[in-house]
């Protein structure tokens, strides 16, 4: 028995889309298996019908050196097979060890199970209370609930989808040593990340997909970060590049002492938050989802009114009180982590969707409650020209762009007003590689001209490539922006994690 | 003493029903799935469970087939909303349109006929002791019946590995689906349960609470069973103690006008929507309490992809 697991010239089609077409991935008991490629090249399709949860159209999988067919994901959990999803498949409402519960078979004692969840985070370094709701976990908690899930059915083969995109660089260093001991163990890991830094550190091997197609399989310790990249893409990846500012423009979006209720059990309070972005810059606020990213896109957008009139300041101008249409008339502009249906109407086509940020702001599209649907189109036209809109038919309903395409619409849509002020949350969240960096290079170009801009990520890589200075959030603080050349990863993910020594011992060394 | 007796037993009548088809509806709604057809699936569980009953002359063969009527009436909604994905909210107000339809034709010939009762219990020794003995051992079958669905529902929901599916596949049936759990299946079979608790309230109308046929005797009793559940915040026994809240609520309305008190009748009779109405502004008010509990895929139709 050479190999664990075989997909061997497997086809998987989804009406006219081939998402993969003849794929073959072989990997051995024991092995790190990275699995590569862009947004969309079939890679969560593949492990989707290794875990029994899609089936291919053509091709066969060997497990053991045996055919077999996945028929579901109890199938392939009873062969041995775990997985820990993108998205996590987790249950809010429900106690650590009821979710744990759940994905094993047959009835359940909870005190037995309660003691070898205890036994399997122990032995792993995956540290868990089985009685904790899952609502009120961190990210990296909660997938240490899914790998702990999977642990105890003892897999042999465990699947991993971009754990690490939303853990602190502490949190995926722990994942890591808990991956690699599990594959001395014997248990092969196929693993999917677009962070080509930890698969070189990590795997064994790797399988490159494009366009739903294997076109390499190498030795990640024997490639470079960009030589793999450029499997993946097929081409040379624009460089963003951002001229350093001195930091010395006026402030144009000032938040003073910004207080918000949670709106509801599983929300976040906004404590005391203060920033300033002055004009010519690019502030980046990191953190770990579920730490009031959203709730301060609310606050700052207009989207929930505040308090005070004075803990939102736009250009000199106190706006707390004032809504989302006022505060675009003075020059600002937001664009929201969800686009499909925060950013974008999905049933309206992509002019009525300019006009939705436009009705009322500084180049209006409204007069005399007419829509302008000539200026409409002439917008849309210049947005999707501009930025590189990809698009079937000429004028289409924004539901049938590409996750990637739309973000860049809506972005541009923002870009094209010039705006004076820019808040941006999760600005290339599911984008690939290439459009990432169009839309990241369009961020510095007009924080350059004089704008300023606030972005909101969980993207490290991102916030070091476009931001000045870099503020972190964690359970509803924001810590001091410090200048992004002061900071290191690993200082960050402390911030992260909570621990808020940096900032305190920053303040007693000025006092 | 013994207008008190009389009103307690009153009010034990009154709550039963509600109590019954709020707690079909808490497991539906628990499963995720909004059915709004509780009043027609009572409707005609209250026509079959009275004509089966008549027919045969045995009321237990007319609760049997007030449950039938309920699970068969629930089975279509199932099939629409779950199978053809059809939206919950519009089917479950045909539902009841339905229903409310059906049963008028069906009860037809019933207008005016003498119904069979389901007697009351009598336990030697027990029910005779004063006060106690009748409100605790002399109710009808149905009222244990009731407080037993209560109690189990209770322990399978909370204690049991079929009440964490049942719980799961309500909070997300995308992780459910993922785990390998027959959406789908669960809440056929939710819906069925409640398919036929609403029957069995309706029965237990025509039956006990009235024992002969009326058009449109439900009155409105599966909207407030419906609002009940949201009441209780899709807690079993939080459910028990709002229906017999509403049921005193009710009979407290006839009582003051029987005592002949200066105010309008109309408005007595009106007190348990208004209290309904009340109690849902206060419980909505308090968000936390409510979101913690609300199932967070209630309503939301579920196609696993393929």
């Amino acid at each position: 028995m050479e190999y664990l697991l075989e997909a061997l010239d497997v086809t998987k089609i989804f009406g006219t889309l081939k998402a993969n077409d003849g794929v073959t991935l072989q990997v051995k008991p024991g092995e790190i298996h990275a699995f590569l490629g862009e947004n969309g090249a079939g890679k969560s399709t593949l492990v989707k019908m290794i875990y029994g949860a899609l089936q291919p159209t053509a091709g066969e999988f060997r497990w053991m050196g045996k055919t077999v067919t996945i028929a579901s994901p109890a199938a392939a959990r009873r062969l041995g097979i775990g997985m820990v999803f993108q998205h996590f498949s987790l249950f809010d409402a429900l106690s650590v060890a009821e979710n744990i519960a759940l994905a094993m078979p047959g009835t359940f004692d909870m005190k037995k199970l309660s003691g070898r969840i205890a036994r399997v985070s122990k032995e792993y370094g995956l540290p868990l209370e089985p009685t904790a709701i899952v609502a009120d976990l961190s990210v990296g908690e909660r997938q240490r609930i899914e790998i702990v899930r999977c642990l105890l059915q003892e897999p042999k083969l465990l699947i991993m989808d971009e754990p690490t995109a939303v853990l602190t660089p502490q949190e995926a260093d722990q994942l890591f040593l808990t991956l690699a001991r599990l594959a001395k163990e014997g248990c092969a890991v196929i693993y999917i990340s677009h962070r080509l830094e930890e698969v070189k550190r990590l795997c064994h091997n790797a399988t490159i997909l494009r366009h739903g197609k294997v076109v390499a399989n190498v030795d990640p310790t024997k490639e470079t970060a960009s030589s793999l990249a450029k499997l993946m893409v097929g081409g040379d990846i624009h460089v963003v590049r951002a001229a350093r500012k001195d930091g010395k423009g006026d402030v144009r979006l000032k938040l003073d002492h910004l207080k918000l209720q949670a709106d509801g059990p599983f929300a976040v309070e906004l404590k005391n938050v203060t920033l300033d972005v002055k004009a010519g810059e690019v502030v980046a606020i990191a953190g770990v989802a579920g730490n009031g990213q959203s709730e301060l896109f609310d606050a700052v957008s207009g989207e929930r009114a505040l308090a005070k009139d004075s803990m939102l300041v736009i250009d000199g101008k106190p706006m707390g009180h004032d809504g989302v249409n006022a505060r675009r008339n003075a020059g600002a502009a937001f664009v929201p982590e969800e686009r499909l249906g925060h950013g974008a109407v999905p049933g309206f086509r992509l002019s009525e969707n300019v006009i939705l940020t436009r009705h009322s702001s500084d180049q209006k599209l409204v007069k005399s409650g007419m829509v302008q649907k000539g200026g409409a189109a002439g917008v849309s036209e210049r947005v999707i020209k501009e930025y590189d809109v990809r698009k079937g038919k000429p004028d289409p309903e924004a539901r049938a762009l590409s996750g990637g395409n739309l973000q860049k619409f809506v972005m541009g849509r923002e870009l094209d007003r010039k705006p004076g002020v820019l808040v941006v949350n999760q600005p290339t969240w599911g984008v690939d590689a290439g459009a990432s960096a169009t839309i990241r290079q369009a961020i510095i170009d007009l924080a350059r001209q004089g704008s300023a801009v606030l972005v909101i990520s969980q993207d490290l890589d991102e916030i070091f490539e476009v931001a000045d200075r870099i503020a972190v959030i964690s359970r509803g603080q924001l810590s001091e922006a410090f200048p992004a050349g002061d900071l290191s990863a690993e200082k960050i993910g402390l911030l992260m994690a909570g621990s808020h020594e940096v900032r305190e011992g920053h303040h007693a060394a000025r006092a | 003493m013994n207008e008190l007796l009389s009103i307690v037993l009153t009010i034990i009548t009154a709550a039963t029903p509600l109590l019954l088809a709020s707690i079909g509806e808490l497991v539906v709604e628990r499963s995720g799935v909004l059915n709004l057809g509780v009043e027609g699936m009572m409707a005609v569980g209250a026509v079959c469970g009275f004509g089966a009953a008549l027919m045969t002359g045995s009321p237990l063969v007319g609760v049997l087939a007030a449950i039938a009527a309920g699970v068969i009436l629930s089975m279509l909604f199932g099939f629409l909303t779950l199978t053809m994905v059809s939206n919950q909210v519009a089917t479950g107000l045909a539902l009841t349109l339905l229903g409310l339809g059906l049963a008028g034709m069906i009860g037809e010939g019933f207008v005016g006929q003498p119904g069979v009762k389901l007697e009351k219990i009598s336990i030697p020794g027990l029910t005779g002791i004063p006060f106690i003995g009748p409100v605790l051992f002399g109710q009808d079958l149905l009222v244990y019946v009731s407080l037993i669905i209560v109690a189990a529902t209770s322990y399978v929901l909370f204690r049991t590995k079929t009440g964490l599916i049942i719980r799961a596949v309500g909070d997300s049936h995308q992780s459910a689906h993922a785990l390998g759990y027959s959406v789908i299946g669960v809440r056929y079979l939710c819906v069925m349960f409640g398919g036929a608790c609403s029957g069995l309230a309706g029965g237990y109308l025509s039956l006990v609470y009235t024992p002969q046929w009326v058009e449109n005797m439900t009155a409105g009793r599966g909207w407030i069973a419906l609002a009940l559940v949201v009441f209780a915040s899709w807690l079993p026994w939080r459910l028990a103690i709002g229906a017999y809240l509403f049921g005193t609520i009710t009979i407290l309305g006839f009582s003051l006008q029987a005592v002949g008190i200066g105010i309008p009748s109309q408005l007595l009779s009106s007190l348990p929507y208004v209290v309904t109405i009340l109690a849902l502004v206060v419980i909505s008010g308090n968000r936390a309490l409510t979101r913690a509990n609300t199932p967070a895929c209630l309503g939301q139709p579920f196609v696993p992809d393929r």
